[in-house]
C-alpha cells in the first residue's frame, strides 16, 4: 500500500511549522511518529499534499521539572514516558498508559503530542490527562495558548485545536498516586475500557477512556467516592453516548467501565 | 526528495518520493530484502529494522523521516561469517521455522535486550507482542532470546 502523492518538509522550529501550516491550510497535516497518520494515508483515508515533519524540532522532545509541574514536549515518544525517572516519579499513571501503548517498536515512534491531536476516543492518554488535570499547550501564529483537559476532547478525533495550532507540550501537575487500568481489545490492543485514577488527598480523579465517544471524567465516582470503591456503580452514570461495536456493545461496555472504575480505584 | 541514509555502516544517498516506506526503500532501493513485508500496517513486526538503536517497523515509516539516521537491518547483524549472539541462538534453539517473520524477531530482540540485559520469560513475551509468527512458533523464539541474553552478558 502506497499513500497518494505528497511533498514534505522538515520544520527546523515551532515557527516555521506554524507558518507552513497557515500557508497550506488544510492540504498539509503535522507528523511526528506518524503511527496514526500514514497508516491512514496509506489505505488513502488521509490524502494531505504536504506534511510538515516537526520531530527534529529543537526542544519539543524534553521533560522537565517546573514547580508543582512536569513539562512535557509533545515529541516525547511513548516510550520516553515508561522510562523517564521525573514521569516514573511524579506522574506514575502516564508512564503506566504509555506502557499499555502498541508495541515496542509503536511506542519507540509514537509521540504524546500526536497520539492526543490525533484523538482516537479508544487511546489510552486521554484517560489520564483528564485525571491529571493536566494542560495541553498549543501553538498558533497568534502565539501559545494552554487548553484545559476538560475542554480539550470535543468528539470522536476532534479536540479544540483551531486549525493552525500544533501541541508543544503538556503540563502534568505532579500526583502523589495514580494508576492506569486497561481492558485491552484482544487485537489491536487498543482500549477497550482505559481508567486512569488519581488519588487527590481525600478525594480521587477519574478519567475514562475507550467508554465514549469522547473521554470523561467520571464526576458521578468522584462524587460518590467515600474511601471504597462501591462508587464504581456510578462509572457511566450521566454518559449519554456509551460506545457500541462488534468487539463490546453498550452493556457490556458499560459493564466493563464499572470493572475497570473499580480495579483502579483498589490499585490506589 | 535527497535522502543520505546509513545503513548497516554504509552510507547511502538517493533521490526519493516522499511516499517511499523505509522498507520499501529498504528493500527496492538497496536490496535489502531480508526486511519483510508482511501485513503493511505495522502489525505483524516482519518489517522491525533498528533506527538509531531502537526498534520500528519499516513499514510505517517514510524512508524521508530516516534521513540522517543509523539503520540496521538484520543484514547487517553479523560480523563477517560470524552470527550475531542473537542470530546464533535462533539457529542454536530451533527459533525459526519457516522463516518470514525471524528478521523481524531478531531485530525486536536487540531492543528487548538492549533495555532489559536479563528479561524474564513473560517480559520477552510481552516484547514480542507487536510480531506475529503465523507457524505460532513463539515457544522457540522465546527460548532463544532467553538463551542469546546468556550468551550476551558473557
Amino acid at each position: 500500500m502506497i499513500p497518494a502523492k505528497f511533498d514534505y518538509i522538515k520544520a527546523a522550529t515551532v515557527g516555521e511549522a506554524i507558518n507552513l501550516l497557515e500557508e497550506h491550510g488544510f492540504d498539509a497535516k503535522i507528523v511526528s511518529g506518524g503511527h496514526s497518520l500514514i497508516p491512514a494515508m496509506k489505505l488513502r483515508l488521509a490524502t494531505p499534499e504536504m506534511l510538515i515533519d516537526i520531530r527534529g524540532i529543537e526542544g519539543m522532545n524534553t521533560i522537565t521539572e517546573e514547580g508543582n509541574e512536569i513539562v512535557i514536549g509533545a515529541n516525547c515518544t511513548h516510550h520516553e514516558l515508561t522510562v523517564n525517572a521525573l514521569v516514573n516519579n511524579h506522574v506514575n499513571v502516564l508512564s503506566q498508559a504509555a506502557k499499555c501503548i502498541g508495541d515496542i517498536q509503536v511506542r519507540n515512534r509514537g509521540t504524546l503530542g500526536g497520539s492526543l491531536a490525533h484523538a482516537d476516543p479508544a487511546s489510552d492518554y486521554p484517560a489520564t490527562v483528564l485525571a491529571c488535570e493536566a494542560t495541553i499547550v498549543a501553538q498558533g501564529k497568534n502565539g501559545s495558548r494552554t487548553i484545559t483537559a476538560i475542554d480539550f476532547f470535543q468528539g470522536l478525533f476532534t479536540t479544540a485545536l483551531e486549525e493552525g495550532e500544533i501541541i508543544t507540550a503538556v503540563r502534568f501537575p505532579k500526583v502523589a498516586n495514580g494508576t492506569y487500568q486497561k481492558f485491552f481489545q484482544s487485537a489491536s490492543r487498543f482500549a477497550v475500557v482505559g481508567v486512569a485514577a488519581v488519588k487527590d488527598g481525600d478525594r480521587v480523579k477519574v478519567g475514562v477512556t475507550g467508554v465514549a465517544g469522547v473521554p470523561y471524567r467520571a464526576t458521578a465516582v468522584e462524587n460518590a467516592y467515600d474511601g471504597s470503591s462501591a462508587c464504581a456503580a456510578h462509572a457511566v452514570e450521566g454518559v449519554d453516548d456509551v460506545m457500541s461495536d462488534h468487539f463490546a456493545d453498550e452493556e457490556y461496555r458499560s459493564h466493563l467501565a464499572k470493572v475497570y472504575v473499580k480495579r483502579a480505584l483498589e490499585a490506589l | 526528495m535527497n535522502i543520505s541514509i546509513t545503513v548497516n555502516g554504509k552510507v547511502h544517498t538517493h533521490d526519493i518520493e516522499p511516499r517511499v516506506s523505509l522498507a520499501q526503500f529498504l528493500r527496492e532501493n538497496l536490496d535489502l530484502t531480508g526486511t519483510h513485508i508482511g501485513c503493511d500496517t505495522s502489525g505483524c513486526g516482519a518489517c522491525t529494522i533498528t533506527l538509531d538503536g531502537s526498534a520500528v517497523k519499516s513499514c510505517t515509516l517514510l524512508a524521508v523521516q530516516a534521513d540522517g539516521g543509523e539503520i540496521t537491518t538484520i543484514e547487517g547483524m553479523a560480523n563477517g561469517d560470524e552470527m550475531h549472539p542473537i542470530q546464533a541462538a535462533f539457529k542454536e534453539n530451533h527459533g525459526l521455522q519457516c522463516g518470514f517473520c525471524t528478521p523481524g524477531m531478531v531485530m525486536t530482540a536487540v531492543d528487548i535486550l538492549k533495555n532489559n540485559a536479563d528479561p524474564t520469560e513473560e517480559e520477552i513475551r510481552h516484547g514480542l507482542e507487536g510480531n506475529f509468527c503465523r507457524c505460532t512458533g513463539y515457544h522457540n523464539i522465546v527460548k532463544s532470546i532467553q538463551h542469546a541474553a546468556e550468551q550476551m552478558k558473557g
